[in-house]
């Protein structure tokens, strides 16, 4: 095991904690684009590029996007 | 330390299970949910991956330079975009339910209601 | 029970699974050393068969096409769901009209309109060479569907005067899973065994090669940027192709 594959597997340990910790789910979809950031370079690592890929676009386009959404429906409901 | 990966994917598990568990907010439990899945990508990628091995794909490197294992990539990379989607699925649960009971809270969504 | 006492059933309840998953996963081969003979089987067998260096894409479409097939039907059914969960209340809001939204500012747009078409193409271009790069129908699908969320982000909107936008989506999601499915259907009359690469296979490297693959790719692409956009439009619960007023 590399030290680049160490160092990203710990990162990606540590950001998973903290996307659980934060509870407002605004800024934990913030966090959630950062995680699939850091799983995209832990897959990069582990010589997966296709998956790197696919990880980075979803994690960072989709899941944050879906998350802003759904939060910007549930408040316009509440006025 | 070889298996610094998969205690990893153990600890992710167990993490984003907590947090579905302790969740006060149903956007919060599907954000949780995710990173349980990512567990898994976490763990499928650690065991086919080969020490000095390449990326599966022989664009420039011979054919006969030591590769990783490409099946659970494939398996990984598909579940990649399929469960972003069922996340979107849990989402619109998540927006309906709010319309019906008023609240995003999982605690008070705890009675059948007619 | 109260959330206080779930909270430590939890802990301990986890704690339990956690300590027989490690016991578990200290089983596995060590990090690195891949035992399995799939890997090796593919990587010798795969060039000479599909006539192509991509060993993933090789695998999702052609020797594990039937996952992908399922995969395929998931990402229709949760789609469906989705649309239909958030359809219910729609005539309501259509007839109580859309709320005002902040204009954005003119370097968003700009930058916006100048980077959707790019994208567009980056993403056309990720899923067309899917066999021989990185990349393939599901990444190059997102990126497509992620320039239509840009177009939303800036402002910028392109009007359809014809055919319903929701309606556009909605036929390419299909057209995608419909073309995966008679690709497989086409590989049992072609050949006699479903899912079989049927197509000619060409020279290794070339756009026009491995058969069905790179065809299998494009219904992909197509399925993939039409579902994540539907999705998000059902969200956005305006036709993202609509002009604001």
């Amino acid at each position: 095991m590399t030290a680049l594959q160490a160092t990203c597997l710990i990162v990606v340990a540590v950001l998973g904690a903290l996307v659980v910790a934060t509870r407002d789910p605004l800024r934990q979809a913030a966090v959630a684009g950062i995680f699939g950031l850091a799983l995209a370079a832990l897959f990069l690592s582990v010589q997966a590029p296709d998956v790197a890929l696919s990880e980075m676009t979803v994690g960072t386009i989709v899941i944050p996007v879906l998350v802003l959404l759904a939060m910007a429906k549930i408040r316009e409901h509440d006025e | 330390m070889s298996v610094l990966a998969y205690l990893v994917s153990v600890w992710l598990f167990v993490v984003g299970i907590y947090g579905v568990v302790t969740s006060r907010h149903l956007v919060h439990l599907v954000i949780c949910l995710a990173v349980a899945q990512s567990s898994t990508y976490v763990l499928l990628l650690g065991i086919g991956y080969r020490t000095g091995g390449q990326a599966p794909i022989f664009g420039d490197i011979p054919t006969s330079t030591p590769v990783v294992d490409p099946v659970v990539q494939s398996l990984t990379l598909t579940d990649v975009v399929v469960s972003a989607t069922v996340s979107a699925l849990l989402l619109a649960l998540a927006v309906q339910a709010h319309r019906r009971f008023g609240s995003v809270d999982p605690d008070e969504l705890n009675a059948l209601r007619g | 029970m109260s959330r206080r006492v779930r909270s430590v059933v939890a802990l301990v309840a986890l704690g339990a699974l956690g300590t027989v998953l490690v016991i578990a996963v200290t089983g596995l081969e060590p990090f690195g050393h891949y035992p399995g003979p799939y890997g090796d089987v593919l990587a010798k067998v795969v060039p000479g068969e599909r006539h192509t260096g991509q060993l993933v894409a090789a695998t999702v479409f052609d020797y594990r096409g039937f996952d992908t097939l399922g995969e395929e039907m998931i990402l229709f059914a949760a789609v469906c769901g989705a649309a239909a969960l958030l359809r219910v209340r729609r005539r309501k809001r259509e007839e109580a009209g859309t709320p005002a939204r902040p204009a954005p500012s003119f370097a968003t747009r700009a930058t916006g309109a100048a980077l959707v078409g790019p994208v567009i193409v980056f993403g056309a271009y990720v899923i067309a060479n899917g066999h021989i790069t990185p990349g393939g129908g599901f990444s190059g699908g997102v990126i497509v569907a992620g320039a239509l969320v840009l177009a939303y982000a800036a402002g910028q909107v392109v009007r359809l005067r014809r055919v319903g936008s929701i309606a556009l989506l909605e036929g390419a999601e299909a057209l995608g899973a419909a073309g995966f499915l008679l690709l497989a259907v086409g590989g049992l009359i072609a050949a006699g065994a479903l899912l079989k690469n049927f197509l000619p296979l060409g020279t290794s490297g070339l756009l026009l090669s491995a058969g069905t693959i790179p065809v299998g790719n494009v219904a992909v692409g197509i399925e993939v940027a039409g579902a994540v956009a539907l999705v998000i439009a059902e969200f956005l619960e305006q036709a993202l192709l609509e002009e604001p007023e």
